[in-house]
């Protein structure tokens, strides 16, 4: 598999117009309304915003969602109406319908043009209805798609509690519990699921930070559990209540999802934590690197590593042998786009570009690193990066590369199909599970699906499906 | 401020976008944030469209904020101009320009003097118009615009009997199958289409419109602004008269026939609209089948947009005797038209863009059936009552590859199946309930767990509860067989995770 390395000078950056397609950020509500179960989201914006929210969410909003938007009219916009008496009215209706924990507020595109004193408002509101407002700027002016999530848990950050601020021990309990749903129940279960608690290494604490499913949770925690680290708290926590304590200068953190450099400054520098810069455990490489770093950081000699990851390539063999070859063009949208790039040329895809909507090199750093020995270890070219990419120039250079699969979101997928060209859509890698050894095997699938659909249909003769003019 | 989880009407550039993307070979550029161009996404994925959405951004971002737009807008119009050569390029406006109040105006001159192409700001406030009154007035815009243009020159009438139809657009419901009934109706009077708009036309064809006889426009909401123009500018009748339904397509036929006997054609068209209505279409037989006797004093209730909810009202009480307890709008803005519409064919008209008080009027009437948006799909499932989707808004089960028009002839026979459908369904889930339901669940769950000799801990139960239904049995088998082929008796978190990742080979 590995050929003559070629002398790699690290990816290429380049930066184009910022003309593409993405969701706007508002569209974190989705799914962190469900992750953090007493929460409720309120996006204070328009009917624009409202309209993308109902028709991004398709099915869920009639599931009676915890999040609405606080509308604005003209009335608001001009000033005629006072922010502060109309967030109260809304916001106590809020906590009389559903008595949420937590209210979060999306600022918007809009509530920035008026300058909408959102942070001034809430901690005066706060006190007056006794539910912790938390306000997050997830606007379109300045963040993509799962940036919204950033700004968010940046926000939540500063809310974690330091270890003076909980008293009672059962609080204490529940915001330890990373894994709540394996230690709260059933005690004589873990004897025989792995280590008792004393065969824990003995280190500091650390946090893990970013949104992902409870069982993606699940397998992460067992997976640092092997290694006997001790995951002290997530940031989001199943419920706003459980945040995660946080012990300025002595808690570890790490994140899990590269669209989350502004949560880590926030932790950094607010708070105090040590960041682990690791790459991000996407694919078996990315989730070994991640844990070897995080073990790094805490002083633990990583251990049954190798193994581990190659029992999972030897599960992917079929699916590496099937994609080895084959090239993959990212159109970028949803900034999950290095790691699996770094992850498809370690399955020996060849990358043509990866777009991003936006690089932190100094968040990603590990990632980048990673990305650059992946493409040396492999004779892969370097790989090019394009920030801001301009969608119109990509389909040009699409053309003219002809990649055997282009991931890219809904607005191209079709056009691109009809044109003979395979895409895969970029929103379900953000909303599948692909983190950690356990989903590797689900995110390559992902990638095969259309192309092992049109190989199927391949005998039929129908690729262009457009009428040449 | 409002407290909002629902909308019926999107915002006004969706109406602007919407007509700018149904011509051929115009290009919308928007003035708007990034994330705003979901336009796009919904007209791929709706629509299944094969070509590119002709819609680009303008993108505010914080720059654009300090500095204002300056030179970007101007820019991206000529650049687009370059690119795919349009013949008209309509900047659109959205909820973030209508504050940030630049010149837009102003940058559409500018790009005007170096663009090919024509190049027009869509005259739409965010905040005073939704996305039906926006889409008829930039329709009539585009068309005002291309009819001043031949200042006074306009063509001939034609010679045989003509009609352009006004109001046919991309992500309306049903809109192409409705079109293509409408010609064929046309064509059966011996009246051929001159120019259908905005859908598949171009700006040229734009100048060809005065030469028809007269204008038709099968919806309310959209396509009367731009008939009533011309009517105005080249003398061209209208008719209004939704096509939907047996009566009202009779009606839609006897107004042509009056149009053209009075412009000098010799049209007699009773024998054919008998013929249709007893022979071809079904749908009068069908009322007075026995099928239909079932659904004599049915209670229904009705709600979507002006057009269809009213046909839709129309149809049941006078077609077939079904009794429409209340009819309603989300369309406020024409609301006295709807009451005037179905004043005498229902109990109570209901006009409200609240879905919660639709939710609550439907809960409160407890209808055999509901006709409604997908909004009402939903709260009839929850209601356990059958539900017709007859209006926007819509999801891409509502637009079916197979042909399905609302209007002329075989509408009236597929609203006959909807509803006969809607209903039927309702009495075989009546009776299931009388008899004790489907009785084999239970038994199939049973049969599942007795097989199993492994104990599953609590944390791993739960987890197994948490996998979607069609995949559960799947996943529990898997994951047994590999505890029992690894010699293990109780299934626990880890156990199931490398059972995954075992199957995964």
């Amino acid at each position: 598999m590995v050929s003559q390395p070629t002398t790699s000078s690290g990816p290429q950056f380049e930066c184009e117009t910022g003309n593409y397609h993405t969701f706007c950020p508002i569209s974190c509500v989705a799914w962190l309304y469900q992750k953090i179960e007493d929460s409720f989201f309120l996006v204070i914006g328009t009917k624009t915003c409202g309209y993308f929210l109902q028709n991004a969410m398709g099915v869920m909003i009639f599931a009676e969602p915890r999040y609405a938007m606080a509308e604005l009219e003209e009335g608001d916009v001009n000033a005629k109406l006072n922010a502060y008496d109309e967030l109260q009215r809304l916001c106590l209706q809020v906590k009389k319908d559903r008595n949420p924990s937590v209210i979060v507020w999306i600022g918007t595109c809009t509530t920035e043009i008026i300058k909408m004193d959102l942070e001034g408002i809430a901690p005066k509101l706060e006190d007056e209805i006794g539910i912790p407002i938390v306000v997050a700027r997830a606007n379109g002016l300045d963040y993509a798609f799962t940036q919204g999530e950033d700004t968010v848990l940046a926000a939540m950050a500063s809310r974690c509690p330091a270890p003076q601020e909980v008293r009672s021990e059962e609080e204490k309990k529940e915001r330890t519990g990373g894994l709540r749903t394996l230690f709260s129940h059933g005690k004589k279960d873990e004897k025989k699921a792995g280590p008792a608690p004393s065969e824990y290494v003995d280190h500091q604490p650390l946090v893990l930070f970013g949104s992902l499913t409870d069982p993606v949770v699940n397998q992460l925690t067992l997976e640092l559990k092997k290694q006997g680290i001790r995951v002290s708290g997530w940031l989001p926590a199943p419920r706003y209540t459980e945040l995660p304590i946080v012990e300025q200068g002595v808690t570890y953190v790490a994140g899990v999802n590269p669209f989350l450099s502004r949560t880590a400054s926030a932790l950094q520098r607010r708070m105090r934590c040590n960041l682990i810069t690791t790459p991000f455990p996407i694919g078996p490489d990315g989730t070994r690197g991640w844990i070897e770093a995080i073990c790094q950081a805490l002083g633990v000699i990583p251990k049954g590593l190798d193994e581990r990851e190659q029992q999972i390539w030897d599960a992917l063999r079929d699916d590496v042998e099937f994609l080895k070859g084959r090239s993959v063009f990212f159109m970028g949208d949803n900034l999950l786009e290095v790691s699996m790039a770094r992850f498809l040329i370690r399955c020996g895809m060849i990358v043509h570009e990866v777009g991003i909507p936006y690089m932190d090199k100094r968040y990603q750093q590990a990632e980048l690193e990673l990305l650059d020995r992946t493409c040396r270890e492999l004779g892969h070219p370097p790989v090019r990066i394009v920030e801001k990419p301009d969608n119109y120039n990509q389909i040009q250079r699409i053309y003219a590369c002809k990649p055997d699969l282009v991931i890219t979101g809904m607005a191209h997928a079709n056009p691109l199909e009809a044109r003979g060209i395979t895409t895969k859509w970029s929103v379900e890698f953000t909303f599948a599970m692909i983190h950690g050894f356990t989903n590797a095997h689900d995110m390559l699938k992902m990638v095969r699906k259309p192309l092992d659909r049109n190989n199927a249909l391949k005998s039929l003769g129908w690729e262009k499906l457009i009428q040449e003019v | 401020m409002k407290l909002a989880y629902w909308m019926y009407a999107g915002p006004a550039h969706i109406g602007t976008l919407r007509i700018a993307t149904s011509f051929k070979n115009v290009h919308a550029i928007m003035h708007a944030p990034l994330g705003d161009d979901y336009f796009n996404v919904m007209r791929s994925m709706l629509e299944r469209e094969r070509d590119f959405t002709p819609v680009t951004a303008s993108v505010v971002d914080r720059k654009v904020l300090g500095r204002g737009s300056q030179d970007k807008v101007v820019t991206n119009i000529v650049r687009k101009d370059q690119e795919e050569a349009p013949d008209l390029i309509v900047l659109t406006p959205t909820c973030t320009s209508s504050i940030l109040q630049e010149d837009l105006q102003n940058f559409v001159a500018r790009a005007q003097e170096q663009s090919k192409a024509d190049v027009l700001l869509a005259d739409v406030n965010h905040y005073r118009y939704n996305e039906f009154t926006a889409a008829d007035r930039t329709l009539t815009q585009i068309v005002s615009y291309y009819i001043e243009k031949l200042a006074g020159n306009l063509p001939a009438r034609s010679e045989k009997p003509t009609a352009n139809i006004l109001g046919i657009s991309t992500l309306g419901f049903h809109n192409h199958h409705d079109c293509r009934e409408l010609k064929q109706l046309l064509a059966d009077l011996g009246v051929e289409v001159n120019v259908v708009a905005p859908e598949g036309c171009s700006v040229h064809d734009i100048q060809k419109m005065p030469s028809a006889w007269f204008n038709v426009v099968p919806y309310r909401e959209l396509g009367r602004g731009a008939a009533e123009y011309l009517q105005r500018q080249t003398g061209q009748p209208l008719i209004d008269i939704t096509p939907m339904g047996i009566l009202q397509t009779a009606r839609f036929i006897r107004a042509v026939q009056q149009i053209l006997n009075t412009q000098g054609a010799r049209v007699e068209y009773e024998e054919y609209i008998r013929s249709q209505t007893l022979f071809v279409s079904q749908a009068a037989w069908f009322s007075r089948s026995i099928d239909c006797q079932n659904l004599q004093g049915k209670r229904a209730v009705v709600y979507g947009d002006l057009t269809h909810a009213a046909a839709m009202t129309r149809i049941l009480a006078r077609e077939m005797g079904v009794r429409v307890v209340w009819a309603g709008t989300f369309c406020k803005y024409d609301a006295e038209w709807f009451k005037a519409e179905v004043a005498d064919l229902c109990d109570e008209v209901l006009i409200s863009d609240d879905h919660a008080e639709v939710g609550d009027r439907i809960a409160a009437a407890e209808p055999a059936a509901i006709f409604g948006t997908q909004m009402e799909r939903h709260i009839g499932k929850r209601l356990n009552i059958p539900c017709g989707v007859i209006s926007s808004p819509i999801h891409i089960q509502n637009f079916p590859v197979g042909y399905r028009p609302f209007l002329g002839y075989e509408g009236t026979n597929q609203i006959a199946d909807l509803v006969y459908n809607s209903f039927t369904l309702g009495m075989e889930d009546h009776l299931l309930e009388v008899f004790g339901g489907h009785d084999t669940k239970e038994v199939i769950t049973k049969t599942m767990t007795a097989q199993s000799d492994l104990e599953w801990d609590e944390a791993a139960t739960r987890e197994l509860a948490k996998i979607p239904g069609f995949v559960r049995s799947k996943v529990k088998r898997n994951t047994e067989k590999f505890a029992r082929e690894s010699g293990r008796d109780k299934i626990t978190l880890e156990v199931m995770y490398a059972a995954k990742e075992a199957a995964g080979a």
